[in-house]
């Protein structure tokens, strides 16, 4: 190994990755911190309970204990002014006023107030006596696999090998040619192709980690179900990597300042950040633009991920996604190959 | 015998601009160090890159031991050592580590230890660069060049912002290599630089090469190998006729400046009496008087009317 040029030139690039901090922290550190503080905000909660006021009246007292029986209402007696306030106020969803009958006030167009009258009803007509014409039995389903947090897991290592793709190229080289240090490189017999190489295997070495950091993660912190064999996940994560790759060599193929290099790849980016289904599903976005987010490889990727990690989804059912990366993948290869600017 | 280099009516223009390059022809013989001097601009780094075939030239043709480039490069980059005008090589790796690197790229080269140990950086092997010295750093990148152990050594302004202990120490790799048999081709705006590593130098200016020789031939044809420089108190200088100056003693030219006047003389001990006896005769009194050994420097401005550092 000792001597070999294609050898030393990805040692080198290990070596220079492992001496920057904040580029292991951007790279490792940042996406983790990203799932556990989003796993956090969006982590399941009982649902809040539904405040209701009966209205003070010499029946309100036994309406509120049978209401109290139903674990999703709290209920209080209030004086009909202040009864009337709190529904204004939003700080109820209902009132009722006891009497022969009973009366709901409430605003038919708030969700919440819709969904009290129909407990509250429900409560106290039972408690009435009525009795309902067909047993209906209920199932909770809170099960792994339906959370936000499964949801983001693919999501954010699709886009971090998107961001590891393009930055991790992208910026290296940009940063080589303004040292002049491509143009050292090519003024030795260093093969073009050997240096290519190093990038790509550096690259793909640093892509297994991410993967594998990001599951452990989802795995251990936030007890996610991983459906699909490692083999498969990192078959995909592989086809992706090697996409943005491409990608983040075609950006820096001819810029000559930092600048121009980071404009291309936010440009490249930024929209598929927003709507390649990273934090959301793509799905939300308009019928007629669905064509357009469904070719983009951020989109492919991620919902490729999303089959094999959270379905166990077979590679065969991917390929139409897998297609599409290898599309972009090759397509930036070439004209990168075809631009590139040693100095 | 083949030649080291060997270039051709070369022309480089980049488009829209003036030529870089205007019509150069150089031989190098093989063992020569040879040097290309000229004031910054005067399309040195476009010469030597063009050699080097990082440059394609507009026109012209080059040879470098007899191969040229498009058809013969693999085998060139294995002849030649390169040291470009700015490389900043990987910042976090260590001495020898980038030695390493560059040691593979070469079918045959040298034992990277021994070239570390040859450029006195021995001490700071594990040392990132980034925390090397600028000598340091120059010293590594010339180390760079060395270690495929070639056969012509390029080198850009080596010694260009160096300190004068670390020039004198980039000199001596320089004439180590020589000793060795290697060829050399290096660019330089100092005067003395050239004199004292260089058996030939071309200058050059404005994409041209002006003059060629070696130092102590081209210093001759300035017909005195002495430089005497004088000024004079007030503005008297001016009743001064520089006619009349190249009449005196040994003297065989005048050249008038800014403060005063300088005069290439062939025998000092000669023209100096001469000077002053005449200058008393004019009744004017000398600010300063001093002498020195004629340099590229004069011969630069013989040539162009110019100084080097000038521009």
């Amino acid at each position: 190994m000792k001597n070999n040029p294609l050898w030393e030139l990805t040692l080198c690039r290990f070596r220079e990755f492992a001496r920057e901090p904040e580029v292991i922290f951007w790279v490792f550190g940042f996406p983790v911190l990203l799932a556990v503080g989003l796993g956090i905000a969006f982590r399941d909660r009982p649902p809040e309970k539904i405040f209701v006021a009966v209205a003070a009246h010499p029946q309100a007292p036994s309406v509120v204990e049978r209401l109290k029986r139903v674990q999703t209402l709290s209920a209080e007696i209030q004086d009909p002014q202040r009864a009337a306030s709190s529904l204004r106020l939003g700080k109820v969803a209902l009132v009722v006023v006891p009497g022969n009958s009973y009366e709901y006030r409430y605003d038919p167009t708030r969700p919440d107030s819709l969904l009290a009258r129909s407990i509250v009803d429900a409560a106290l007509q039972n408690a009435a006596g009525r009795k309902n014409p067909v047993n209906t039995v209920e199932k909770a389903i809170t099960e792994p696999g339906a959370r936000y947090i499964d949801f983001l897991i693919p999501g954010l290592l699709g886009m971090n090998l998107m961001g590891g793709g393009m930055w991790g190229i992208g910026f290296v080289i940009v940063d080589m040619r303004i040292k002049k240090l491509l143009k050292r490189m090519i003024a030795t017999p260093m093969r073009k192709a050997d240096f290519m190489l190093a990038m790509i295997m550096s690259r793909l070495t640093f892509m297994v980690a991410e993967v594998v950091l990001l599951l452990l993660v989802g795995r251990f912190v936030f007890g996610m179900i991983i459906q699909g064999s490692v083999a498969s996940i990192v078959t995909v994560a592989f086809f992706g990597s090697m996409c943005f790759t491409g990608m983040g060599l075609l950006v820096a193929s001819r810029a000559q300042k930092i600048e121009t290099v980071s404009g291309l790849m936010n440009l490249v980016m930024l929209p598929m950040y927003v709507v390649s289904g990273v934090f959301f599903s793509s799905e939300r976005f308009p019928k007629v633009f669905q064509p357009f987010i469904q070719a983009l490889p951020l989109t492919a990727l991620n919902d490729a991920l999303r089959s094999v990690i959270l379905e166990g989804a077979r590679l065969s059912t991917q390929v139409p996604h897998l297609a599409t990366l290898i599309l972009w993948g090759t397509l930036s290869f070439l004209l990168a190959l075809r631009w590139f600017r040693w100095n | 015998m083949t030649l080291a280099i060997c270039c051709r009516g070369l022309c480089k223009r980049y488009d829209g601009k003036v030529n870089a390059v205007n019509g150069l022809d150089l031989e190098v013989q093989v063992g020569e160090c040879f040097g290309l001097l000229g004031p910054n601009g005067a399309g040195k780094t476009t010469i030597i890159e063009i050699l080097e075939g990082l440059l394609e030239p507009t026109q012209g043709e080059v040879e470098i031991l007899g191969r040229r480039w498009g058809q013969d490069d693999l085998e060139l980059r294995e002849w030649l050592g390169i040291s470009l005008q700015e490389t900043r090589l990987p910042e976090k790796l260590t001495v020898r580590e980038v030695l390493a690197l560059f040691r593979s790229f070469y079918q045959k080269g040298r034992d990277p230890k021994e070239v570390i140990r040859q450029v006195e950086l021995s001490e700071k092997e594990s040392t990132w660069v980034n925390k090397l010295s600028g000598g340091q750093r120059q010293r590594l990148a010339v180390a760079c060049a060395l270690v495929g152990s070639p056969k012509v050594l390029f080198l850009d302004e080596p010694t260009t912002g160096l300190d004068p202990q670390s020039r004198r120490q980039l000199w001596d790799l320089i004439r180590e290599f020589k000793q060795q048999g290697g060829t050399i081709l290096l660019t330089t705006h100092y005067m003395d630089e050239a004199e004292r590593l260089c058996d030939r130098v071309a200058i050059v200016d404005r994409g041209k090469v002006i003059a060629i020789g070696s130092p102590a031939a081209m210093i001759a044809t300035l017909g005195g190998e002495h430089v005497v420089e004088f000024g004079l108190d007030v503005t008297i200088g001016q009743t001064l006729k520089a006619g009349r100056l190249a009449e005196l003693a040994s003297v065989t030219s005048v050249r008038s400046e800014a403060d005063g006047f300088s005069l290439h003389v062939q025998e000092p001990h000669l023209a100096i009496p001469a000077l002053i006896s005449y200058l008393h005769e004019m009744g004017v009194s000398l600010a300063r008087l001093t002498t020195r050994h004629a340099s590229l420097e004069d011969v630069f401005v013989k040539l162009t009317g110019r100084h080097l550092r000038e521009e």
